[in-house]
């Protein structure tokens, strides 16, 4: 990693922690306190599968982390870095040779799967090569982002090697993804799916009965391997997609915390109805809104029908009023907007949606779609059944593109289906999000690469412009060269080929009961989930 | 004691009186005067009707756009019931949403009522193995209450509007063709439609002209008792995000997501949908009960 890139990451993540740190409770030393059970809050209807490879939700992360263990993952007790990378099942983080290209990692003795069976590096080595290099039916969504590997090999029952193609600062952020969960060897084996319908890690809590549509539960696990961890007996999820419920839920104490986010008006109503008894954490959300047309539709194959619709959403507007009553709050380009890659302001203003003049952008969209033989063009809007922010940013959009005179309807699917038609390519326009665990913009970024190689763009078009653009983005190991690199991708991206439109950055707001001690909020809802830090002050 | 003989003009204003056709804003009259509790009902619902029907031109602002300079405004002179957590005007959404309550409510209840009124004046009149296989699947059907049967289609078949009404009129059709069927089957042994088959007509003319008519009285009355159900029905399902889609202006729709979130800080987000609903329907039963009251003749003079 050059110095210059190292420095300018680690004072992102320095300043991203503090910026956390200064809206987060204040951080006591505490005593944690063994026992009790956490009954939390998932704002979904069920996970669509149980397994976090091929899943991109929370809903499926909320559900299955406290049952599983990680190679590395960012460091719990910091949460909102961006480079603190900590050990979970690995013995210390290893330092790489081979210039950058080889990382050894040396795998704890003793771990167990609930099952009892000891965990060992051809677990690991399994687990992380289903989803880099995923055989034959089985879908990984983040195999992209492991590009610079080469290979994964298990070289005795304690040692798990990397090799790399060539070294990459997103080699570590990669594979620290919260999803990345291990599985046991023989039953992926026996059955490639068997993770999608069941539950069976070594995490700190063991499996104990999920209910659809109504709750998962687990219990501690008795032989986990962080000493002292967990501190809680149980937890009990509680899948509630409707926000009021959840709000009122935490009100009455019937639950004790959501770890995705709440509106600012919940957040507002909770404090003032219930003081000092809930405390809130706050962070940047590396999330945001993005509506994807499929390119396998007509006359969404049309660079110019997309770029229209990008040139009507009045995102400067849009941003400031939304950030009101949605878990939305910045307009920027698909770069994590506090990352050093993401661009300035002048350089958004060049890009389509972000003009300062949203008359002179409208008009030219208009244009557009006179051009493109699309005027009073009209279409549905698929989008997921959760209120926040999907509710109010389809509302939002379906107005600002009425304004040139599109009609638009919408066809809203609970999060199973939703997921299901973007990948059967079921619709013509979609507003999905791009969420991702350790901020790292090269990654990112990935589910704007060409379908054939991001499995989680359901654009279904192929680029291998803009796919190059981000590769040489990849190798390049100077900062200020690196992030010139990533505005051109972004522009060819969002405006060029408008193949997607980065709507609004997500701004993460955690309302929890104050007796809830041990976890720190992230800029991500997958990051820190698998509960075992968490001890309840009753 | 002597009896008169009725005088010969007499019995012609007898014959005037009970007889005689009547216009048709004559019968609305003698109905309000006699009903007055009916009179309210249909007032009710006629002034939410003709909202929907004027919506384009009654309501000040668009319904389904936004204004952030309005965000959750109380009731004002600008906004005369308030406007939602997206600015958009509460009366404009009231008004259109009218339009889709009645859109779905006067279509389930129509389609409903009259498949209904077919196979139960079906069933009744053709009896035996029709009458019993029928009803069997009639049954099945009415095992479900009205909610959840509509849940279940629109599980199948997706949400939207044209789906929201094949979800509720289909749950309807088995109560009316119940209702009419037990008409039918006194209807059914009458002289005149023996006199009808004597006379070599057709099972679809004696079934049109001679039983249908007869039971029009409980089929107008149920019809009623539907467009109500079909209304609440309809803004359930939009409740539960499985009705028409935002941003089309629901009742149901504006009492989801804002209107709880929003309930103790902006209440008319909540209250003026929720009125909205109570009171169509409130007028609906209420003109449902007097239609009734007219056209039983136990029940007329009471």
């Amino acid at each position: 990693m050059a110095f210059g890139l190292r420095y300018s990451l680690i004072g992102f993540g320095a300043g991203l922690g503090a910026l956390i740190a200064a809206i987060g409770p204040p951080a006591l030393a505490e005593t944690p306190k063994r026992g009790g059970t956490l009954t939390y809050l998932i704002p979904a209807d069920a996970p669509p599968t149980f397994d976090g490879h091929r899943e991109t939700t929370f809903a499926t992360a909320h559900t299955g982390a406290p049952f599983y263990s990680v190679l590395i993952r960012i460091n719990p007790e910091n949460p909102g870095s961006t480079t603190d990378f900590t050990c979970d099942l690995c013995t210390e983080m290893p330092k790489p040779t081979d210039d950058g290209t080889t990382w050894t990692f040396n795998i704890r003795q003793g771990v167990k799967f609930h099952d009892g069976s000891p965990l060992t590096a051809a677990d690991v080595a399994a687990s992380l090569n289903r989803i880099a290099f995923p055989p034959q039916g089985i879908l990984s969504p983040r195999s992209s982002s492991f590009e610079m590997l080469d290979k994964i090999e298990a070289t005795d029952p304690n040692t798990v090697v990397f090799r790399l193609k060539f070294a990459s600062t997103a080699f570590l952020p990669a594979l620290a993804d919260p999803f990345a969960w291990v599985y046991k060897k023989a039953i992926l084996d026996k059955d490639p799916h068997w993770y999608e319908k069941n539950i069976m890690g070594s995490g700190p809590f063991k499996f104990d009965v999920f209910e659809t549509g109504q709750a998962i539960k687990g219990v501690r696990n008795p032989d986990y391997y962080h000493k002292g961890q967990p501190y809680l007996d149980a937890i009990h999820g509680i899948y509630a997609p409707k926000q009021s419920t959840r709000v009122e839920a935490l009100r009455s104490d019937r639950a004790a915390i959501e770890f995705r986010g709440m509106p600012p008006a919940s957040r507002d109503e909770l404090k003032k109805d219930l003081g000092d008894k809930i405390t809130v954490q706050e962070s940047d959300w590396n999330c945001g809104s993005v509506v994807t047309p499929n390119h396998a539709k007509k006359p969404f194959d049309d660079a110019r029908v997309r770029r229209a619709l990008s040139l009507a959403v009045d995102r400067w507007k849009g941003a400031e009023a939304l950030s009101k009553i949605a878990n939305v709050r910045t307009a920027a380009s698909i770069v994590f907007p506090a990352d050093p890659l993401s661009p300035t302001k002048e350089q958004l203003y060049e890009i389509a949606g972000f003009w300062r003049d949203i008359d002179k952008s409208r008009a030219e969209a208009k244009r557009l779609l006179k051009e493109a033989g699309a005027e009073n063009l009209s279409f549905e809007l698929l989008s997921r059944d959760i209120d926040q922010p999907y509710k109010y940013v389809g509302i939002w959009l379906i107005d600002e593109w009425s304004k040139i005179g599109l009609k638009v309807t919408q066809r809203v699917l609970p999060s199973g289906p939703f997921i299901a038609a973007q990948r059967a390519g079921d619709f013509a326009v979609v507003q999905a999000a791009n969420c991702h665990g350790v901020v790292n913009p090269l990654i990112d970024v990935h589910p704007y690469l060409s379908s054939s190689i991001s499995k989680q763009n359901y654009g279904n078009y192929e680029d291998p412009k803009q796919d190059e653009l981000l590769n040489k983005a990849m190798h390049e190991t100077d900062p200020v060269k690196q992030k010139q690199l990533m505005f051109q991708f972004s522009k060819h991206v969002m405006d060029t080929e408008a193949h997607k439109l980065m709507i609004l950055w997500w701004y993460r707001i955690v309302p929890y009961r104050s007796y809830v001690k041990g976890w720190k909020i992230s800029p991500s809802h997958y990051l820190n989930q698998d509960l075992a830090n968490i001890w309840l002050d009753k | 004691m002597t009896i008169a003989a009725p005088s010969p003009s007499g019995i012609a204003a007898l014959v005037d009186d009970n007889l005689a056709p009547r216009g048709i804003f004559a019968v609305i009259f003698s109905f309000l005067r006699r009903q007055p509790v009916g009179a309210i009902g249909i007032t009710l619902v006629l002034i939410f009707g003709l909202a929907g029907v004027f919506a384009n031109w009654l309501a000040p602002y668009n319904p389904t756009s936004n204004d952030f300079s309005a965000m959750t405004e109380a009731p004002s002179w600008a906004h005369w019931l308030g406007t939602d957590q997206l600015g958009r005007d509460l009366f404009s959404r009231i008004l259109f949403g009218a339009r889709t309550a009645f859109i779905v409510g006067l279509t389930a209840a129509f389609v409903g009522g009259v498949t209904g009124l077919v196979l139960g004046v079906g069933s009744a009149y053709f009896g035996g193995p029709v009458d019993l296989w029928l009803q069997r699947v009639l049954d099945i059907v009415m095992a479900f209450p009205l909610i959840i049967m509509a849940l279940v289609v629109v599980s199948i078949f997706g949400t939207g509007l044209q789906n929201v009404i094949l979800a509720i009129t289909i749950p309807l059709i088995p109560r009316c063709a119940r209702v009419v069927r037990s008409s039918a089957l006194a209807i059914r042994e009458v002289p005149y439609v023996d006199a009808a088959r004597a006379l070599g007509f057709g099972h679809i003319r004696i079934i049109l002209r001679h039983m249908v008519p007869n039971v029009m009285g409980p089929f107008l009355v149920i019809i009623t008792a539907f467009v109500g159900q079909a209304i609440l029905a309809e803004a359930a399902l939009s409740y539960l995000g499985l009705g028409v889609q935002e941003p089309v202006p629901a009742w149901g729709l504006m009492l989801q997501g804002g209107a709880e979130e929003y309930a103790t800080t902006a209440p008319w987000i909540a209250v003026f949908p929720g009125l909205a609903i109570m009171l169509t329907v409130f007028g609906i039963n209420l003109f449902g009960d007097s239609l009734r009251d007219e056209l039983d003749p136990k029940l007329r003079d009471r």
